[in-house]
């Protein structure tokens, strides 16, 4: 079985600081992370690697620096890696980087099969959800998105069912392979590398392609130039005006403010009642 | 000369901080008071590389370096120096089935070892037989294809539940030429264990006397010619010195790590305790002497891996200060958390009790500072 995950190098939120005038994210000195979310289907697809047998092939697009990335993904037991990276590149938005690497996985699937795309559910810099499934419909995919749980996969009759988080609920799909998948956080944690793996993924070999190795024939729907969204304008939303609940506390209990805190918020919230059970499920 | 890690070494110091952290922090308390010798977590960490470090690749091991060593040992030991110290034996002992087995022997025994599906333990202390160890009298006696071994080793860490013994004994004549290695493992007939010792610290892994009763064991175990052993002995234990070292720097650095939370919290005369300069002298004194025997150990340790004369004489050096360093370090760290230090609700006193027996195994530091002022004395 081959698998491929999407990965991809951002900054770490947790150590961005916002500028205070122009309200921009100041990406100088912060350092770089694997977004969180594709660890997550890493460790999945590295899972059904060793369930199955086959191999995982790590892919990004970005500057020559997300090689590191990509090393940390092979210390952790990934068996290929490959770096899209290109001038031509730069600039895309979410149309223009599910072309870039919906090309790069027909190109990879044409040297070894691909059965399954893993990407993250989304990053945590762009927040779009939207690259997943723009390489599923590029690539004509079957696409489970939102998905917490693989349940079963039978190479045989080529055949995957997963769980997928749904409103008020869990969905149970089945769909055939090839397929595309992204996955929620907290299905699973990503494993530790091994001293021989974090050795190995120092040596190995990154495959870096440009756009022309890549396969790539239309340049203009790359980059900037591929790229329709326009950003016009960053903001910090302004805090709502909401009014805060105020529970007289003068000479009364703790079982009792907290009782008349609890109705307080049932009242002001009418729809509450109905959706704690929902709540309780999904979590 | 470069003092910098290099990008890997960072990486494998973050892997077993992590791993400590993670793993072995929130229970090293208890394998300490209830004496739990923790397999699980032992083998957590054998699947990560670290049950044979520098053995070879080609038999499960990480082929990685005693420098590179050095680093994960003493993260490990920043939360619990007993646990890793056990680890440090193992691979000590694979180690030197690694380097002195014969190709069948490597492909039996190491695998296992770097899986720790089986634990290993170094058999050369007897009871009349510590600092003066080429005195060694449990004998082994050829007999055709066979040794037939008899006599006690003493102090055995991992004794009575590890799989694997490499055992020093006496083939030959009295001194150290006549001694040789070999590879016992526990179901043999004729090993028998003492009683389990009461110790004041190192709680989380067994030490028991280990006795051989004509136990036989196939010339094929014997590590190295016969004669070789006290050699192959010594050898094991220029890097099980670094080891021990570096999980005395580690057991240090976790207990001024605690320290120094304490001093910023502590709050007595109206201001943290921190901001005295009583305190702070004592603090700047523990981290400028924790960071040079470090860099000793790290020397030490680098002149091993490049194969230097010089390495057993810096590996005792280096065994000797951080060793005492890291008790003083410790003892400085307990201080300053005045009563609290002494409370087992606080990781101090266990550190302490751990590691105060490193200045006494794998070679005391008087018998340190024999190996080093000889060395110097002959030039």
């Amino acid at each position: 079985m081959h698998i491929v995950v999407c990965i991809k190098q951002v900054p770490d939120s947790a150590q961005i600081r916002v500028h205070p005038v122009t309200n921009t994210i100041m990406r100088q000195g912060v350092p770089t992370i694997i977004n969180p979310y594709d660890l997550v289907v890493l460790e999945e697809a590295l899972r059904l690697r060793d369930q199955f047998g086959g191999k995982v092939t790590v892919l990004t697009m970005g500057p020559p620096m997300a090689d590191e990335s990509l090393r940390k993904a092979l210390a952790c037991g990934a068996d290929a890696a490959v770096l899209l990276t290109d001038r031509f590149f730069a600039g895309s938005d979410t149309l223009a980087t599910s072309f870039a690497l919906s090309t790069a996985i027909k190109k990879i699937d044409a040297e070894e099969p691909v059965d399954i795309v893993f990407a993250g559910k989304q990053t945590i810099d762009g927040d779009t959800a939207q690259v997943g499934p723009g390489i599923a419909k590029r690539m004509g995919l079957n696409q489970l998105t939102y998905v917490s749980a693989i349940r079963s996969l039978d190479l045989g009759s080529r055949s995957i069912v997963v769980e997928r988080r749904a409103e008020g609920g869990t969905q149970v799909l089945t769909t055939g392979l090839p397929c595309l998948i992204t996955m929620l956080e907290g299905s699973n944690v990503l494993r530790r590398g091994s001293l021989p793996d974090m050795f190995r993924a120092a040596r190995a070999e990154v495959t870096t392609w440009n756009a022309e190795q890549a396969g790539v024939e239309d340049i203009t729907q790359c980059g900037l130039r591929g790229s329709p969204t326009v950003v016009k304008k960053v903001f910090a939303p302004k805090p709502r005006n909401e009014k805060a609940v105020l529970v007289e506390t003068e000479g009364k209990s703790d079982a009792e403010i907290a009782r008349a805190a609890i109705d307080a918020l049932f009242t002001a919230n009418p729809k509450l009642e109905a959706e704690i059970p929902e709540l309780v499920l999904a979590s | 000369m470069d003092f910098q890690l290099t990008e890997e070494q960072v990486q494998f110091q973050d892997m077993a901080r992590d791993f400590a952290t993670h793993e072995m922090a929130p229970h090293a308390g208890d394998w300490d008071e209830k004496k739990i010798f923790p397999e699980d977590t032992l083998r957590a960490a054998a699947a990560l590389g670290l049950a044979g470090i520098y053995v070879g690749d080609d038999v499960g091991g990480s082929g990685l370096t005693r420098l590179d060593a050095a680093l994960i040992f003493e993260e490990l030991a920043a939360v619990c120096p007993s646990t890793a110290a056990y680890l440090s034996i193992h691979n000590m002992a694979s180690w030197m089935i690694d380097r002195f087995g014969s190709q069948d022997t490597r492909q039996k025994f190491l695998p296992n070892l770097c899986s720790m599906e089986h634990f290993a333990s170094y058999c050369l202390t007897e009871p009349g037989a510590g600092s003066d160890a080429a005195s060694l009298r449990t004998r082994a006696e050829r007999d055709g294809d066979h040794y037939v071994l008899n006599g006690q080793k003493a102090f055995i860490s991992g004794g009575g539940r590890s799989d694997i013994y490499v055992v020093m004994a006496r083939t030959g004549a009295d001194g150290p030429k006549g001694i040789s290695t070999f590879v016992v493992e526990k179901d043999r007939e004729g090993l028998s264990f003492g009683k389990q010792e009461v110790k004041m610290g190192w709680n989380s892994q067994p030490t028991c006397a280990v006795m051989f009763d004509t136990l036989r064991v196939p010339v094929a175990n014997r590590l190295g010619a016969e004669g070789e052993g006290f050699k192959i002995a010594m050898m094991g234990l220029d890097g099980g010195r670094l080891n021990i070292g570096a999980c005395s720097l580690g057991g240090a650095r976790g207990a001024m790590d605690a320290a120094l939370t304490h001093v910023r919290e502590r709050k007595q005369f109206g201001k943290a305790i921190a901001e005295f300069q009583a305190t702070q002298f004592k603090l700047a004194d523990m981290a400028t002497e924790l960071e040079s025997a470090r860099l000793l150990l790290h020397k030490a340790a680098s002149l091993l891996d490049a194969k230097d004369p010089r390495a057993t004489q810096f590996c005792a050096m280096a065994k000797r200060l951080a060793t005492d360093v890291g008790f003083q370090v410790c003892d400085e760290a307990l201080q300053l958390h005045g009563g609290y230090g002494y409370i087992r609700e606080y990781p101090v006193e266990r550190i302490l009790r751990d590691l105060r027996v490193h200045r006494i195994l794998e070679g005391s530091n008087e018998i340190m500072r024999v190996i080093v002022g000889r060395r110097i004395v002959s030039g």
